[in-house]
């Protein structure tokens, strides 16, 4: 692997000019990574300006410098752009202010509460930039495409129209450090970039959705992600690789409008998967409700995340062990960060020997995970009787209803509510 | 006692309350998906958008409306621990 600290072409003018580290085995704890990462950054050299395109981690500012220095001088840097203010990325942003102070910073609306936040200097001046929005280089330039939630509220795309580079952010990155750069030079990255796109862009597919309505369109010769390899062989396969990888396939499944509706259950006894039965046997009294029973103990939680999210509503059976709801229970529900599950609608059943707290624990998180819980839980003591089984059955029945839309428009009230909410 | 209609858009549901009620009252009961934190008034995590019916609102107390700025709440956001429903009908997005 290549050390020396050389600014590297990517088109004639253009210089990555970021910093490798390939030590990084873990990034921001949540992210796991078998040969390190890049901060990717960028120099675009114009006919009446210089302008650097993202900066890199604090800790490896040097290297950033070093690489900026052999292809510009700082008085020559007119333009700033964050495409993103997370700090891997706008770490060595002060320190460039700092050496070229003439240059205007350009960053998206969303982005400048965290870049105050990031770099806690009230003089800090910048530019608000959003689609369409143009910077000039003189013969070159720069483009912006307001991409949010990509993976944060200020994520932006900028492009360098005149050679159809799309500097994207984290957009099209992955975790993935190897000094050859390119993408049809280095290793094989294919997993790094499913895995990236995974865990820090799919609880966000709506706004991947919207933001390729935008991009797709562009005809691009080279996608300069801020992270791992640039893809200058066949980038559009990675454009389609996003809308592959965030278009709903449900729809293929069931009918455009049915609702799917799944419920997990773990049992000990048989108590709980009784009751899950009659849950079940409730929603499917309703038609345009497709529903789906599991058994959470036969297998991990990956495949069930995947199912959730295109779900329109969850429910969960457990037991309650000890006072808590049992551990597969509590796997799945904190596996769910990845994907989006606000306004789903959620609901909570189970069997119990003493005390019973499972199903208000269940019913808590979910609503902390901003899912919609209209219906009280069911809670059966030991084996439930034909009555809870009754009752099991109408809670399936009344969130099929809610998840058809048939009990829109009731007035209830708020005695009546309190009544339902302590049965 | 005066009455006031709360409708929750999202659950199609409108719930008739007694003037004075807080919002965190109706939505915790009527399942809404909305997180709650301190309940005082001070973490800003039961924001809450009223769709129509703000003037039915108490007025935002100066910790409300600072908590409020502080979240970059819009000017239809109230926090759902502290703004009480005092009449008419209100809808809120939830």
């Amino acid at each position: 692997m290549k050390t020396a600290l050389e600014a590297v072409e990517i088109t004639p003018g253009t210089h990555w000019i970021g910093a490798l580290d390939p030590g990084l085995r873990e990034f921001d704890i949540i992210l796991k990574t078998a040969n390190g990462t890049t901060y990717n950054s960028y120099c675009v050299r114009g006919s009446q300006g210089v302008a650097v395109i993202d900066t890199v981690k604090a800790s490896h500012s040097d290297e950033f410098f070093a690489r900026l220095e052999q292809v510009a001088r700082y008085d020559e840097i007119s333009t700033i752009v964050l495409n993103h203010l997370e700090p891997d990325h706008s770490g060595a942003l002060p320190e460039l202010m700092r050496r070229a102070p003439q240059a205007k910073l350009y960053i998206s609306a969303k982005a400048q509460l965290m870049l105050k936040a990031l770099v806690r200097d009230s003089e800090l001046d910048f530019t608000i930039v959003q689609t369409g929005d143009t910077v000039t280089l003189g013969d070159r330039t720069l483009r912006f495409f307001s991409t949010p939630f990509l993976h944060w509220p200020d994520t932006q795309c900028t492009l360098l129209e005149e050679q159809q580079i799309l500097f994207s952010g984290d957009v099209f990155g992955c975790h993935f450090c190897d000094a050859r750069l390119f993408n049809d030079r280095v290793g094989d990255f294919r997993f790094s970039f499913e895995y990236y796109y995974q865990h820090i862009m799919r609880p966000f597919r709506e706004h991947v959705l919207v933001a390729l309505e935008l991009l797709e369109p562009l005809t691009l010769k080279l996608i300069a992600p801020a992270h791992g390899p640039i893809l200058r062989e066949a980038p559009r396969s990675y454009v389609q690789r996003y809308r592959q990888l965030a278009s709903p396939l449900l729809p293929n499944e069931i009918g455009a409008h049915d609702k799917s509706l799944l419920i997990f259950y773990i049992s000990s006894y048989g108590n709980t998967a009784r009751m899950a039965q009659a849950v079940s046997e409730g929603a499917e009294t309703i038609a345009g409700v497709r529903v789906s029973l599991y058994d959470l103990q036969a297998g991990g939680d990956l495949p069930f995340v995947d199912l959730i999210e295109e779900a329109d509503g969850i429910v969960i059976g457990s037991p309650t062990i000890n006072g808590d709801a049992v551990k597969p229970v509590w796997d799945l529900l904190s596996s769910l960060a990845v994907i989006k599950v606000s306004d789903k609608l959620g609901g909570a059943f189970g069997s119990y020997g003493w005390s019973g707290e499972a199903i208000n624990m269940i019913e808590d998180r979910l609503r902390g995970l901003k899912l919609r819980v209209p219906v009280k839980g069911v809670r059966a003591r030991l084996i439930p009787a034909a009555e809870e089984l009754e009752r099991c059955h109408d809670l399936g029945r009344q969130l099929a209803l809610h998840l058809t839309g048939s009990l829109a428009n009731r007035v209830i009230s708020m005695s009546e509510l309190l009544a339902n909410s302590h049965e | 006692m005066p009455k006031a209609n709360v409708t929750f858009e999202k659950l199609g549901i409108t719930v008739s309350v007694p003037a004075g009620t807080r919002l965190i009252e109706i939505s915790e009961k009527v399942g809404a998906s909305i997180t709650y934190g301190c309940r005082e008034g001070e973490c800003g995590t039961c924001i809450m958008k009223i769709t129509s019916g703000m003037e039915y609102m108490s007025e935002r107390s100066v910790l409300e409306n600072q908590v409020l700025q502080d979240n970059m709440a819009g000017r239809n956001d109230r926090l759902a621990c502290q703004a009480q429903v005092l009449g008419g009908d209100i809808s809120v997005k939830a």
